[in-house]
């Protein structure tokens, strides 16, 4: 579950930036706004596209038409996805009408279920599009956006395909296997940030030897969704200690939460995010995580209460404004290490894919469009906080230290990246019970067999 | 942007946006201008009928949008939701009476179970006796109208906020760093150096939720109650007390059976308030540590694990335990009616 908890909180936080940003923005366009010249505004048919919009000829030919399109991904930022591709909407004269809505993963299904398709939806976990592609309305992408698909690795590919058949193109990819920390405090201290899980189990040592500062602080508190980043540290440890091959028979339940190997998984969390003497730094005893929101968790790194918090790339947006985020700045990230060392790289992640369900052609071409290294570039070129696992985007282009250790890893080729195993199971224990027993195993000190075994109770038969 | 002579995506963008907020205005009121025509023109035409047809199609046009809007806003759902209990997760495969047999056996709904039926009876109980009291208390007080409006205010904040509040005055940190949380700092001023973490202590947690509920309800019962109280006529009273009665027997034998209407009136709406608690819970728990209540276990079951079936079922299973206290409420409320 990603996009979901922390939409809301991003939002009303980057909300108040925006307005004055949105202001000047309006200036300076109102100043230039005279010099656009409407090169796409023509007729449909054999349309030719010159100067700074021959690059979209091959989408051309549409103009005049309007495709629309679905998704959580709400106001400012889904300005900035609007922003990204207004080019291609001028020279093609295909306007994308874009519709961001808090419910989208509930009202997709009405929707669609109530023949009010809309041509595009944006869906972040790939259950949801399993659960789509089962309505047979989801349309398959046409041959250019298959060949776009070469630019990603090969395991995205599975991801937006269901029963092996190709659906939905990755439009955004997250990093969720990063360990927060503040560089200053680590210099000050003389830790060197540590290179396997042997030297951060040691370094955690240290730090709670040395007093002052737990080394680690959590939040799994989240609402409806509590319990969530719990899920992902489960995740992260079952990827670094046996690698991708057991994680996808997890994802799959052939290998159940009640094997030993994810309960050996599940010991490995407990010594490490359920050690006393380890968190919770800044809140309290180990019980303390389960009511702290994940949105806080982090906070007592700044004032030295806490050392390390392990939370995805998009935990940026949490810092306060003025925080400096780099390798040298107040707060920054290091890879989270795999627990084997003959695990290369392990990666957990997230992204959204662009599923369609309509086949006119200026869908397709807009379906083309998006999938292509060229949109991925320009997307990142709009703002920060946009990562894209696509190989075809130069590197140069990330202006954001984040986003850039994020997307040096999601497109490293020997990483072992895989998608977040809690949105690919199915929602009665991928959004359900596995929130809430793991929930459990940190409120209320539930044994490691009876959390196991609940949740494969609920797994559908 | 920065480049002239490139598109200008910002004033197209806003451009489209006043364009959209344009086209939804004019659609709004081209709808409503066109449902106010068909009104009128229902009404003129029912209007010109004369004779044996008049009367039947002035109850139809008086009653037909009420009924038409209650078919589509209740009874239709209503029904789905009854068949849709029937069915299973995704609400394509008929299976009879299981999702019901889930509901009662699993552990973790009847945990949910009792758990509403314990704010059912407490959270009104306290609700109502402490707005008696209070409406007791400040009834003959100078100023009366200060204190009501401040017992009254909670009432005027969403559960969601108040919620919100609650949960900063239960928040907890551990020994050693300054509570931030209201009650955890009391605690700590009264001599308790490690105070729990609240809303993490079973059973005590469901029951300081319930204090929530308490909070906003109290308000309304008092209002309530306090109207009822002085709208017992002065002779009554004055008769009870020439014949010697005073205080607490004053109370039980003359103002609480002359208030029982409202009092049970209070007492039920309250209740079905409470059923339908559902905010209180997801702000501050997310139904988590033992806290879970039908209202919100439906939802999550339809909404975020997408089981319709399970969902529909608790929704049928709530329904129906609502369904005696409505009943109830209108016969008193009708009572009440009757006795004015």
């Amino acid at each position: 579950m990603t996009p979901n908890p922390t939409a809301p909180s991003k939002s009303s936080r980057r909300r108040l930036v925006a307005a004055p940003a949105l202001l000047a923005a309006l200036a300076l366009t109102a100043a230039c706004s005279n010099s656009s010249g409407g090169s796409g505004d023509g007729g449909g048919g054999a349309q030719t596209l010159s100067g700074d919009c021959a690059k979209y000829q091959p989408y051309a030919g549409h103009s005049g038409t309007t495709v629309t399109m679905f998704a959580s991904i709400l106001s400012p930022e889904s300005d900035n996805l609007e922003k990204s591709w207004a080019e291609f909407g001028k020279c093609t004269g295909i306007k994308i009408s874009y519709e961001g809505s808090n419910d989208f993963e509930s009202q997709l299904p009405v929707r669609v279920a109530g023949g009010n398709a809309p041509d595009f939806a944006i869906i972040p976990q790939p259950g949801l599009l399993a659960q789509m592609v089962k309505s047979s309305k989801v349309v398959k992408p046409p041959a250019q956006t298959v060949a776009n698909q070469d630019k990603w690795s090969p395991v995205w590919k599975t991801y937006g395909s269901v029963n092996g058949t190709f659906y939905a193109a990755p439009m955004s990819a997250n990093m969720k296997s990063l360990v927060w920390y503040s560089p200053k405090t680590f210099k000050a201290a003389g830790y060197e940030v540590p290179k396997t899980w042997a030297d951060l189990m040691a370094l955690s040592d240290r730090i709670a030897k040395a007093g002052g500062g737990k080394p680690w602080c959590g939040g799994i508190a989240s609402g409806t969704a509590t319990g969530w980043p719990a899920t992902d540290w489960l995740e992260e440890v079952v990827l670094g200690t046996y690698g991708g091959d057991v994680y996808d028979q997890w994802v799959g339940h052939q290998v159940k939460f009640s094997d030993e190997k994810i309960t050996a998984a599940m010991k490995t969390v407990a010594d490490w995010m359920q050690n006393p003497a380890w968190v919770n730094g800044g809140y309290g005893d180990v019980k303390s995580i389960a009511t702290t929101t994940f949105q806080d968790a982090g906070a007592p790194i700044l004032t030295g209460k806490c050392l390390m918090l392990q939370q995805a790339s998009f935990y940026k947006a949490q810092w306060p404004k003025d925080t400096k985020i780099g390798p040298d700045g107040d707060i920054f990230a290091f890879h989270l290490p795999a627990v084997n060392p003959a695990i290369a790289s392990p990666v957990e992640g997230g992204g959204e894919f662009l599923t369609a369900f309509a086949s006119r052609p200026e869908v397709q071409a807009v379906q083309n469009y998006l999938s292509s290294s060229d949109w991925a570039s320009s997307r990142v070129k709009t703002a920060t906080g946009w990562v894209s696992a696509n190989q075809g985007v130069d590197k140069s282009l990330y202006t954001d230290p984040i986003d850039r250790l994020s997307a040096d890893a999601l497109t490293d080729p020997g990483a072992t990246f895989r998608f977040d195993a809690s949105d690919m199971m199915p929602a009665a224990v991928g959004s359900g019970q596995e929130w809430k027993s793991l929930t459990a195993w940190f409120a209320e000190g539930q044994s490691i067999q009876k959390t196991a075994a609940d949740i494969d109770a609920a797994w559908p038969q | 942007m920065s480049v002239p002579g490139t598109p200008s995506p910002a004033v197209a963008l806003a451009g489209g946006a006043w364009g959209d907020a344009a086209i939804k205005f004019a659609n709004s009121f081209g709808a409503i201008a066109g449902f106010l025509g068909i009104l009128l023109v229902v009404f003129f035409a029912a209007g010109r009928a004369r004779g044996r047809l008049a009367r039947p199609l002035a109850v139809a046009v008086f009653l037909g949008p009420a009924v038409l809007l209650l078919l589509v806003g209740l009874v239709v759902p209503l029904l789905r939701t009854g068949y849709l209990s029937l069915l299973n997760d995704d609400g394509t495969r008929f299976v009879g009476g299981e999702n019901y047999g889930w509901a009662f056996t699993t552990e973790s709904v009847q945990e949910v179970l009792v758990n509403t039926l314990l704010w059912l009876v407490i959270a009104p109980l306290v609700a109502t006796g402490l707005g008696l009291v209070l409406a007791l208390l400040v009834d003959r007080m100078r100023g009366q109208a200060v204190y009501k409006s401040l017992i009254f205010m909670p009432m005027a904040i969403s559960l969601v906020g108040a919620s919100i509040i609650f949960k900063f005055v239960y928040e907890s940190r551990g020994p050693g760093q300054s509570q931030i949380g209201l009650l955890s700092q009391l605690a700590v001023a009264l001599g308790w150096d490690d105070p729990p973490n609240w809303m993490l202590s079973q059973p005590l947690n469901t029951f300081l939720l319930m204090a929530v509920m308490v909070w906003v309800q109290t308000g309304f019962a008092m209002v309530v109650l306090s109207a009822a109280i002085k709208a017992i006529p002065d002779e009554i009273t004055e008769a009870a007390r020439l014949d010697g009665a005073g205080g607490v027997r004053l109370f039980w034998y003359v103002t609480v059976p002359m208030i029982r209407t409202t009092v049970v009136v209070v007492l039920t709406t309250v209740m079905i308030t409470t059923l339908k608690a559902f905010d209180i819970v997801r702000t501050m728990t997310g139904g988590n540590f033992g806290t879970q209540v039908l209202a919100n276990e439906m939802y999550s079951q339809s909404f975020v694990q997408f089981n319709t079936g399970h969902g529909s079922a608790l929704a049928v299973i709530l329904f129906l335990a609502v369904l005696p206290l409505v009943a109830y409420n209108i016969v008193q409320l009708r009572k009440e009616r009757g006795v004015r």
